[in-house]
């Protein structure tokens, strides 16, 4: 032995080590939450293997099909106590989640099967799996086309003949149709129907304006009833074609027979995509996976937040930041240079200083409280009696939204900008700021042209650091605007373009409201793991430029203070 | 080169007109930017100051007294009038907006009148039979509008006043009308006159319950419409009381028919359980009240009694159950009152709140749950003789010597009092005093629980927990990583972690909440196992590292040790997780949480103390570590130097020199993570169920204040009573997190100083 084991505590060293041991603990905790959202959120979009089998349970064979998606352990005894009939040779049985779809054919998308049970496992190539846009994933075969309700194609069988290609490629043919007239629909309901939608509200906002005014001039009246003539006329024009394109986009449907031998039929019009995923190759696979992750970042949410895309909370998120940036960078470094460069330090000062460091550890549900009563009932309600008396009783400012949410966290970050651009002034040494007011430039000039250029990289650190943490902020979002679904973004191509009253979608949010809000969160979990991933990485991306720019920051006056 | 010293002034004017101007120009740019920034700094600090005062401005009027003063109306004030109509007054009552007022008199004369003048608008005779008077009046209850007329002859007549509001040419216009709940004949209730009357029921079912002294008869009325002909059928069941022994003063009978309280004329209170219609059984005769009881009226909802005394003694009673499982009745609390006799009570409508008049001529506001008296105002002079409420209880209409006074209350939070935030509360229905915090209900009548107790306990537990995680983990990181830790590696590590501290709340919530919380309830005795095995495996590991051979320790350099661990941990918690089936099956026979529960008889929640722990630990550990990291770092070199040079151990210069030094920056750390700790909300709302209750079991939930804000916010209407405490709870978070972090800068600025001398 090197050393005996009083020695060895004699020395410290074990304590040494547990020291170790807490900065190792603290190292794998964070390495393995990143690793398990990373694992989680990217391989939602693999297309995994679709297991099918014979599920016997109490003499009764059932055919299941479905991607496994956890499996576990559990002890036999247990099952046998809740009636199964295992063999008890093993102590533990294993257990499998199947992902099996169909909520309209099964009622429910997952179901929990033994291995001992599930009998005849194969991946059959010929399986197919379609999203739609209601109920789910389907699983099953395909078997028929019909057109206009009358079959035009069909195969019977399983294998992967040429009969059955022919199908499969003349339904790809048909689904691509669909999906293009989907997009003449959606262009309709939301672009064209919504601006006339708009318009409309906006002139009854003006009559009201004008009636509240008690404005007799008739022929102001007259114009806003002409434009809504002309606005319902067109608005008749656009039902009419939506009409047709509706009768277009359902005139084709399948029929595919799912596991347990039901033949179901499916409207084209419902369907997102359709793949064989025991059928394709890796090359296929990640296109396959890189095609679902663009439809993620940049498709609506379908299902209720549970499937799709969350392109609306990536743009409610971006907005609300921008704005919240553009209110608390002038402010924030206003406040900054006059503490440091403008009032006189002293106990006052110190004070303040103190005030503002500490206000960044104020939880943010309290900035939330007082902007939901300061900014929302109270600004808000005073600029509705003001401004918008005519769209009363309904609130138009008097209600959470974007504006309120972007000042709520512009307050709330505003001690992080001041306290870097503090720092940033104060390593600027003395006298460069002498030199300068004795080349004869006033104080302003000084501040203007020497002093921020320099802190300027403080002040950046500042505002992405106030970014990052307004990014991930929910708890005050909660109380003054966000929404689990906004019916538009807040930037759109209607008058005046970016509508701050609007309530909007936030990633934060949609973590919490599609994890525990919504009706099915098994099946919406892996969505929530990849919005979560999302999240991260932008934080993480911030924070690392913060960081980065600091210390470039530090090298860059390390060489001035020579 | 030849440089030749000219004294020839270079053709440039620096005092043009022009170059003036310019000056002139930048100075008062200069100026402007001044008195700009000036203004900009201070409103900046001003907005943020502004958050403090505005929690102060929503939360102060909570705590502002009631007043009374005479109603105004166009702006002339109300001056007291006669009292419209003849006799005396049997019951009086204001409609919604308090612009009408009901009086019933003891001649059957319904009378709707102006209550700012006095000026009948409607009156209405009851049709008594024949030569009969009117010998009681009853009150089923205020939100009702029912009451009924006992009869000389022993039968008895129901009433219902209603309002209805027009809008002929945009003016409001308020039309009263008497309705007849039970047709417009008398009912037969008992043989004799009907000295004591009192009633209950609504919608289809009645209780009447009346006669006189030893004479008492129940009658239960249920109304069923017949399919066929439309027409309203009444079915009544008459049943004898028992004689109660005492002189009745009044009855009150509860809305479920289910208990009579008889009030006797010398204090003592008969408790009658009507639950079997046809069996009423005495429980309870008690001596209620040290002298004449002089009002005795049900409380809003009906469960509790409200008494009052020649004394001027009010309490307040409800029926408890006992031990045994028996409902007895119970004096709950009394009120602080005068010493004049109490002469009328006036329950409000809305609230569990009531107004008393007393024979000194005084008015008193009370609220029950909170139990103070938020006014006392003389009203009147000594021979007030009734006092009622309008529903909103926003005005109140007093009788005395034949003239009526209409006053205006502003009462607009009496349900908060210091004992009621913060003390335990004995509620309507409960079996003792506790805290509560239920802020609403679906019922009308629910008495809402304020009592912040249960919040603050919860906010508190889930600190406390989260700190047992993170300040050990936090602080022995930090010391490792400032004082042991290789300078390269260090530089990397410490990025890493702060990094962490920006990580959204939301997702550590969420995977607390999805993750962690299920696999806990799955590995509970993997995750005890953890506890021990990490410590003991480092241990190990290290004490066998130290019995290598130096070839393979000077493999790593001094300073990597806990890269080193990192595998021995993730080993160890591997194992532990691997083994908690076998474990569970071994020692708990297959399932840990069934043994908590039933052999300890411990409750288990699958969203618990422990989950919030680990999460909110996590979250909070980054922000210790981070200052506890730069407090040891601080330390000046040539301190620990010095103590090495004198032959410590580096582990002796560590506890002996550099941790004393550096302690107040470990406590301010420690300080700045609890304040983390106590205001998260998205961990706290996301992973326990949010229950307020009041348990330190770690393996229960709790609620935490900023968590019942995200909760209840939304939904509280603005300017209630709910919306002030959320704010109170805000202000409350506020000023904790603030005081801690003030005390924890304070105490890092002295630190820097401090170092600055050595």
């Amino acid at each position: 032995m090197n050393i005996s084991v009083k020695e060895w505590f004699k020395s410290g060293s074990p304590w040494v080590w547990m020291n170790a041991g807490a900065v190792a603990i603290s190292l794998i905790m964070v390495v393995g939450l990143l690793g398990l959202i990373a694992v989680r959120g990217l391989s939602h979009f693999w297309p995994a293997d679709v297991v099918q089998g014979v599920y016997t349970l109490d003499g009764q064979p059932r055919t299941l099909a479905g991607e496994i998606v956890e499996s576990n352990e559990v002890l036999t005894k247990q099952l046998i106590e809740a009636g199964m009939k295992l063999p008890e040779e093993n102590e533990f049985s294993t257990r499998h989640l199947l992902k099996i779809g169909n909520r309209d054919v099964y009622g429910s998308d997952f179901a929990w099967a033994l291995e001992h049970y599930f009998t005849e496992q194969h991946r059959p190539e010929m399986l197919l799996v379609a999203e739609r846009r209601e109920w789910g994933n389907l699983y099953g075969y395909l078997r028929s086309i019909k057109e206009s309700g009358t079959e035009v194609a069909r195969y019977d069988g399983n294998d992967k003949s040429a009969q059955y290609l022919a199908l499969w490629d003349n339904l790809q043919q048909r689904i691509q149709r669909a999906l293009e007239i989907h997009e003449d629909i959606l262009e309709i309901e939301k672009h064209e129907i919504g601006t006339i939608n708009y318009e409309l509200e906006r002139l009854r906002l003006k009559e009201r304006g004008l009636q509240l005014k008690e404005v007799k001039e008739q022929s102001l009246y007259d114009a806003i009833t002409q434009r809504r003539k002309e606005l319902d006329a067109d608005y008749e024009g656009l039902q009419q074609r939506l009409i047709d394109l509706y009768s277009e986009i359902n005139r084709d449907s399948m029929t595919v027979e799912v596991a347990g031998g039901k033949i179901v039929d499916v409207q084209l019009a419902k369907l997102v995509r359709i793949f064989r995923p025991n059928d394709m190759n890796v090359g296929q696979k990640i296109v396959h996976y890189f095609a679902k992750l663009w439809e993620f970042v940049s498709d609506d949410p379908r299902e209720a937040n549970t499937e799709g895309g969350i392109f609306p909370a990536i743009f409610g998120t971006v907005m609300m930041v921008l704005l919240m940036s553009l209110l608390v960078t002038p402010f924030g470094v206003i406040a900054a240079v006059y503490l440091r460069e403008y009032a006189k330090q002293g106990f006052v000062t110190r004070l303040i200083r103190i005030a503002v460091n500490n206000l960044a550890g104020v939880p943010s549900i309290v900035y939330g409280v007082f902007g939901l009563g300061f900014f929302v009932y109270f600004l808000g309600g005073n600029i509705d009696d003001l401004f918008f008396a005519a769209a009363k009783p309904s609130p138009t400012f008097g209600t959470p939204g974007l504006l309120w949410a972007s000042l709520t966290l512009a307050l709330l970050t505003v001690p992080v900008v001041i306290v870097a651009t503090e720092e940033g002034l104060s390593r600027i040494p003395r006298a460069v700021r002498e030199g300068s007011l004795a080349l004869g430039a006033t104080k302003f000039e000084t501040l203007m042209k020497v002093v921020l250029p320099m802190a300027s990289p403080a002040m950046m650190t500042g505002v992405i650091l106030a970014i990052a943490r307004a990014a991930g902020e929910v708890a005050p979002l909660m109380l003054v605007g966000v929404v689990k679904l906004a019916p538009s973004l807040p930037l759109d191509g209607n008058y005046p373009f970016i509508h701050l009253d609007q309530k909007f979608m936030h990633l934060g949010f949609h973590i919490y409201d599609v994890g525990f809000q919504s009706p099915n969160v098994e099946a919406a979990r892996p969505l929530v793991y990849a919005t979560a991933l999302l999240l991260v990485l932008v934080i993480a991306l911030l924070n690392m430029s913060a960081i980065a720019i600091r210390n470039h920051l530090r090298e860059k006056y390390k060489a001035l203070e020579m | 080169m030849n440089i030749e010293n000219s004294s020839v002034i270079p053709d440039l004017d620096f005092d043009s007109p022009s170059a003036r101007r310019g000056r002139k120009f930048r100075a008062i740019k200069d100026k402007m930017a001044t008195v700009g920034i000036g203004l900009g700094g201070v409103s900046v600090i001003v907005a943020i100051l502004l958050i403090f005062f505005y929690l102060l401005y929503e939360v102060i009027p909570m705590f502002r007294s009631a007043e009374v003063q005479p109603w105004e109306q166009n702006g002339q004030v109300v001056e007291p009038y006669a009292v419209p109509g003849a006799g005396n007054t049997l019951y009086m009552a204001m409609e919604e907006q308090a612009e009408i007022g009901l009086r019933v008199t003891d001649l059957g004369e319904m009378l709707f009148f102006s209550t700012t003048s006095g000026e009948v608008i409607k009156s209405i005779q009851a049709a008594l039979p024949g030569e009969t008077t009117i010998s009681s009046f009853a009150l089923a209850s205020e939100n009702s509008h029912t009451f009924a007329l006992g009869l000389s002859n022993g039968q008895a007549l129901v009433f219902k006043h209603e309002y209805k509001s027009t809008y002929p040419d945009g003016v409001r216009v308020i039309l009263p009308t008497i309705t007849y709940p039970l047709g417009d004949q008398p009912i037969d209730v008992a043989s004799t006159a009907l000295e004591h009357l009192t009633i209950s029921g609504n919608e289809g079912s009645y209780a009447l319950i009346g006669g006189n002294q030893g004479n008492l008869k129940a009658v239960f009325i249920s109304q069923t419409e017949n399919l066929f002909t439309g027409e309203v059928e009444l079915e009544q069941s008459t049943t004898a009381l028992p004689d109660l022994g005492i002189k009745i003063k009044k009855m009150l009978v509860m809305p479920d028919f289910t208990w009579l309280f008889v009030a006797g004329q010398n204090g003592k209170m008969a408790v009658v359980n009507m639950r079997d219609h046809n069996d009423p059984v005495i429980t309870q005769v008690l001596n209620a009240s040290s002298s004449k009881i002089t009002t005795f009226d049900l409380l809003l909802g009906g469960n509790a009694i409200l008494l009052g005394n020649e004394k001027g003694e009010v309490s307040q009673w409800f029926l408890v159950r006992d031990e045994q499982g028996a409902w007895q009745m119970t004096k709950i609390r009394s009120f602080e009152t005068g010493n004049s006799a109490i002469v009328d009570l006036a329950i409000e409508h809305r609230r569990k709140g009531f107004a008393t008049i007393d024979a000194a001529g005084d008015l008193r506001l009370y609220n029950t749950t909170a139990n103070v008296n938020v006014l006392v105002q003389k009203v009147a002079q000594a021979n007030a003789s009734m006092i009622t409420m309008g529903p909103r209880a926003n005005a109140t209409l007093i009788e005395e010597d034949g003239k009526l006074t209409l006053l205006h209350i502003d009462n607009e939070h009496p349900e908060v009092s210091w004992s009621s935030l913060w003390g335990q509360v004995w509620y309507e229905g409960y079996e003792e005093p506790e805290y509560v915090w239920q802020s609403s209900a679906a019922n009308n009548d629910f008495e809402p629980k304020f009592s912040l107790m249960p919040l603050a306990f919860g906010t508190l537990k889930a600190a406390f927990y989260a700190m047992i995680l993170a300040t050990p983990l936090a602080i022995c990181g930090a010391i490792y990583t400032a004082y042991f830790m290789a300078p390269s590696l260090r530089r990397k590590v410490k990025p890493f972690i702060e990094l962490m501290e920006a990580l959204p709340t939301v997702i550590l919530g969420f995977l607390a909440g999805l993750w962690l919380a299920p696999f806990m309830e799955e590995n509970l005795p993997g995750i005890f196992v953890t506890l021990l095995l990490i410590p003991l495996s480092v241990l190990a590991f290290s004490f066998g590292w130290a019995q290598m051979p130096k070839q393979v320790r000077w493999l790593v350099p001094e300073g990597w040790d806990a890269i080193l661990l990192i595998p021995v941990i993730a080993l160890a918690t591997w194992f532990s997780i691997a083994i908690s089936p076998s474990l569970e099956l071994v020692l708990f026979d297959g399932n840990m949480r069934h043994w908590l529960t039933n052999d300890l008889g411990i409750a288990y929640d699958q969203r618990n103390a422990m989950v919030i722990g680990i999460a909110m630990g996590f979250a909070v550990i980054p922000t210790i570590f981070s200052i506890t990291e730069d407090a040891i770092f601080a330390v000046p070199k040539h301190l620990s130097y010095g103590s090495l040079a004198l032959g410590a151990t580096p582990w002796q210069t560590l506890t002996r020199v550099v941790m004393p030094t550096a302690s107040p920056g470990i406590f301010s750390a420690v300080m700045i993570g609890m304040g983390r700790a106590v205001g998260e909300t998205m961990i706290v709302l996301m992973a326990t169920g949010n229950t307020p209750i009041m348990d330190a079991n770690i393996f229960e939930g709790m609620r935490t204040l900023a968590a019942n804000i995200a909760v209840e916010m939304p939904e509280s209407e603005v300017g209630s009573t709910h919306y002030r405490i959320l704010f109170l709870a805000a202000f409350v978070l506020f000023m904790f997190t603030f005081a801690v972090n003030t005390l924890a800068e304070v105490i890092r600025q002295r630190l820097r100083n401090k170092y600055g001398s050595l």
